[in-house]
């Protein structure tokens, strides 16, 4: 790299470090990946809730018990849902004549957004760990202090389990030309971008392999044979769970004429308010004045909103439904909010509520998720078909089911949107998709034999630091250096010299002993004292 | 016909013709016969190229100077951006750059060191060091190692080989002691009678080939100095700037100087600029008399600009982790070539990427050296022991130049055993 602010030239050492960290990790064992990730996951379940709080403090987005809640699944979580599961060990088969050796990508470069930090970063840091990638994180600059701190924490658990050094790296001071930069840096294997449009175009436009995700406006249809109930609880659950900040929380709500009212009651009385027309008009202008989303609605409270724009609403309101009557880009209410704002459209029945997700989708959100809550196969499939998303959730509030949280699909902050979605992932970010693998493959032939690979392995596992401390070569004994000052090492080494001094010299100087020791002594009460 | 902006030459050959007529005829004979027709013209990172268009890859890096690269970007455009404001500065008066300069020094040097005074090159820095402990002492005797190298002024020089100091008739037998390295009697011998006013030590003595001080041999020394009262002067322009795996190669003995002398690599290879760090007392002459030194081009601002550039960049962590990476792979990589030659490569002195390779034959590394510069890659042997090449890779060297590299050096030492005989004479 040989242009830019100094900021960006020290980003470029950040990559550098990060191939040295990739290029060792490579060669590390299953036993040693499972070693740190377990113990990655720990410290960063441990914290959870620190950077929980922390997020919020600094970005103002979100609610603790929630973002608490997705480091315990990005970290804790995402370890159990892929425990056995193995990306260091080469695979036989046999059958085929093919042996798999796998290959990390190398170095990742994971942008992580602002609504999502801390969870995104334990969920990148950890993908990367899985797969023996370095990974350098590239915060939002509104979440810089809780990532970095974030990042830290996990570097350091990585290290002490035995990792690379610098195998988790985070920007210190991200800025727009930096992360351009990082993302363009041939240094950069993979880029994974989870942000905003613009982000994640410039991922695809650095010339490195990324992958880039586009933005969720989720439409959520409830048919006449929903259980109402449950499916107000649901969507309200979801619409309030970190006050909506995740990509994948619901939008839009597409509901039957039939049972729009009974819906719409038992929502009420899960702590949604239903606005009035004008309370909607206020409440639409505010949240998208000249068309566009207001960001400083994004992650904050329902009642907050409501006082902001100067709606009637309880305080202990965690949702604000606010009507429209078409699906059309000039309604504001049909975009993406990032609150706990939810549009609501009536529609007569089931096949024109399908035609109202698809004219949501159309609008934004191409690729991304849906939601249903409905009792009938014919229009599930039917809904899954004929809406451009790639993950439908069924039953479930949308913002944990599509993100893998309460459905079986894999856990995820990075929700593939694939071709549809201007994405090359097309479905919830896996470890697999950091790791290719160089395939061993035989003569097809019967009469080729196959040479027997059971159990052999092309790595070893860990047994001290990487990259060992660079001492002396004629001191292997010898540890890492000393803080500058007086150190107890200088007892060892002058009690070393003596002896040296004692083999080498024959006509030894007790005196010169005597003093030494004297030293020594002397030193070492000092820093007892100390 | 090369063109080079300002001036031209039709050849090499050209060059050296008057190279020879006007420079230096015996140094550029010398490398001739050595079998190292180098002009350099292009030069960028770890890699020159020779004006006939062949590339090297750099681990001279002439003691250090180019530790950071040959024309690191972050270090022109620091001083390209200086060269808008600044220039040599005046040397008398307090200067924003020089003051900068010195902060940043003294805190990354160890406690002892408060007071910096500036020079325009490595060996004006070691005759301000032996003068300031001359003024702190009261004394004149300077006791350095056999093979010492500190240089080529007026004191530094009578430090050094007698090589360099007899033909100029500067060597001062009566105020100069050298004594064995690695030998504690000799050095308590020397200081016995308490009339020395400092010992001067390389860290790992470059120019001889970078013979490893013995496990607590440097701070023995550092004992014996306090014992009889004289200073400790660690001359640290090769083994500074994380080349050692820490800022600076002292610290990893736990010692605090009382003097210690930067040169080389503070320059970041674009602009002269060496400086000396003092204790309080070694220090003392500059409250004395201000004036005591005086150096026109000594801390030129220019160069104060420069230096702090390339302290800020040695001391990122990044950095400090690229290195030991680099002295990991380069370390195991010699090691595993020399299992291959163990009768002809007889020894890998490392500290970092500090690296002195020994072979069995008194000439050794000459042949090493010129099998290499075959290859592609420019070692220079140890001056004053020239069975050792000295190695030395820069701090920011890339993975894969470190691989290429270690595949040219294992093919050049191969053929240099193969060159001085050995292969014969083991087969036979």
């Amino acid at each position: 790299m040989s242009e830019g602010t100094p900021q960006v030239q020290t980003a470029g050492h950040v990559l550098e470090r990060a191939r040295w960290a990739a290029r060792a990790f490579a060669r590390y064992s299953a036993a040693d990946v499972q070693r740190i990730v377990a113990a990655v996951a720990e410290a960063g379940h441990r914290d959870a809730r620190h950077y929980a709080e922390w997020a919020v403090r600094e970005t103002g987005f979100g609610v603790v018990e929630h973002k608490t809640l997705k480091n315990e699944a990005c970290s804790r979580g995402i370890v159990a849902e892929y425990a056995g599961e193995d990306f260091a060990t080469p695979r036989i088969d046999a059958a085929r004549k093919i042996v798999e050796v796998p290959r990390p990508a190398g170095v990742v470069l994971a942008l992580t957004p602002s609504t999502n930090p801390v969870a995104t970063v334990y969920f990148k840091v950890l993908l990367s760990l899985m797969t023996r990638n370095a990974v350098v994180i590239s915060p939002h600059p509104m979440a810089r202090e809780c990532c970095n701190a974030a990042a830290a924490a996990l570097a350091e658990a990585a290290v002490a389990a035995g990792a690379p050094d610098g195998v988790v790296q985070c920007v210190a001071e991200p800025t727009v030309p930096m992360v351009t930069a990082l993302m363009e840096d041939p240094r950069t294997d993979v880029i994974l971008a989870t942000g905003g449009t613009a982000m994640v175009r410039a991922a695809y436009s650095s010339g490195n392999p990324a992958i880039g995700v586009g933005p969720g406006n989720v439409p959520v249809l409830v048919d006449a044979s929903a259980d109402l109930k449950a499916a107000a609880r649901r969507i309200v659950e979801s619409k309030a769970f970190d006050n909506s900040v995740l990509c994948t929380n619901e939008s839009v709500l597409i509901v039957e004429d039939a049972v729009a009212d009974r819906l719409l009651r038992e929502m009420e009385r899960c702590g949604a308010a239903v606005l009035d027309r004008a309370d909607t008009a206020r409440l639409s202008a505010y949240v998208f004045p000249d068309g566009r989303l207001n960001v400083d609605v994004v992650g904050r409270s329902a009642s907050w909103i409501a006082q902001q724009a100067g709606v009637r609403a309880g305080p202990r309101t965690t949702v604000l439904l606010g009507s429209f009557d078409v699906a059309v880009p000039e309604e504001p209410m049909t975009h993406e909010k990032l609150s706990p704002v939810l549009g609501v459209l009536r529609v007569p029945d089931a096949q024109r509520g399908i035609e109202a997700a698809r004219a949501v989708v159309r609008i934004a959100g191409a690729g991304h998720s849906a939601a249903i809550h409905s009792t009938d196969p014919g229009t599930i499939m039917e809904y899954a078909a004929t809406v451009p998303v790639l993950r439908v959730a069924v039953n479930v509030g949308s913002s944990t089911g599509s993100s893998g949280l309460d459905t079986n699909l894999a856990p995820t902050m990075t929700v593939g949107t694939g071709f549809v979605g201007r994405s090359s992932l097309g479905e919830n970010l896996h470890p697999r998709h950091l790791v290719n693998w160089t395939k061993i493959a035989y003569n097809a032939d019967a009469s080729v034999p196959m040479g027997d690979f059971a159990g052999l392995s092309p790595w070893r596992d860990q047994t001290g630091p990487v990259p060992g401390y660079p001492v002396a070569s004629n001191d292997r004994s010898a540890t890492a250096a000393p803080a500058p000052g007086r150190t107890l090492r200088t007892e060892r080494i002058v009690a070393d010299a003596l002896q040296f001094r004692g083999t080498r010299h024959n006509g030894d100087d007790e005196r010169f002993r005597a003093e030494i020791r004297r030293l020594v002594l002397e030193e070492l009460s000092q820093l007892r004292k100390g | 016909m090369h063109d080079y902006g300002s001036f031209e030459f039709d050849s090499k050959q050209d060059v050296l013709a008057k190279s020879k007529q006007f420079w230096n005829p015996d140094k550029t004979q010398f490398w001739s016969d050595s079998g190292v027709d180098l002009v350099i013209d292009r030069r960028e990172g770890y890699l020159l190229w020779d004006m006939d268009g062949r590339r090297l890859i750099d681990v001279h890096l002439n003691g250090g100077t180019y530790n950071l690269g040959h024309r690191n970007p972050e270090v022109v455009a620091a001083l390209s951006d200086a060269m808008a404001r600044f220039d040599i500065g005046n040397h008398h008066f307090p200067s924003v750059a020089r003051t900068a300069l010195a902060e940043a020094l003294v805190s990354s040097a160890p406690a002892s060191l408060t007071k910096v005074a500036y020079a325009s090159g490595g060996g004006e820095a070691i005759d301000i060091a032996l003068k300031s402990a001359r003024h702190a002492t009261k004394k004149r005797r300077i006791v350095s190692i056999v093979k010492a190298y500190h240089g080529h002024t007026g004191l530094a020089v009578a430090t050094g080989d007698d090589r360099f100091s007899r033909m100029f008739l500067a060597d001062r037998p009566e105020e100069f002691t050298q004594v064995p390295f690695n030998d504690l009697g000799a050095m308590e011998q020397a200081l016995r009678g308490r009339d020395v006013a400092a010992v001067i030590m390389e860290t790992i003595p470059a120019t001889y080939g970078f013979p490893l001080p013995e496990p607590g041999y440097l701070e023995a020394v550092k004992h014996l100095c306090e014992k009889y009262d004289a200073l400790y002067i660690a001359d640290e322009v090769q083994t500074g700037l994380m080349r050692t795996g820490e800022l600076w190669g002292i610290t990893k003995h736990g010692i605090e100087p009382d003097v210690m002398v930067v040169g080389k690599g503070i320059s970041g290879g674009v602009y002269p600029i060496a400086a000396v760090l003092l204790s309080e007392r070694a220090g003392a002459w500059l409250y004395e008399d201000g004036f005591g030194h005086i150096s026109t081009f000594g801390g030129a601002e220019l160069g104060c600009v420069v230096a702090l550039k390339t302290l800020e960049i040695t001391t990122r962590p990044e950095v400090r982790s690229m290195v030991h990476y680099i002295a990991d792979l380069i370390g195991r990589g010699l090691e595993a070539i020399q299992a291959r030659h163990p009768a002809w490569f007889t020894g890998i002195r490392q500290n970092g990427v500090v690296f002195g390779l020994e072979f069995d034959h008194p000439e050794g590394a000459k042949y090493v050296m010129r099998e290499l510069y075959e290859l592609g890659v420019w070692a220079i042997f140890s001056t004053l022991d020239p069975r050792v090449l000295q190695y030395k890779p820069g701090i920011l060297m890339p993975p894969d130049l470190c691989e290429e590299l270690l595949d040219r050096t294992a093919v050049g030492i191969a053929r240099a055993e193969a060159a001085a005989g050995y292969g014969r004479r083991r087969a036979s």
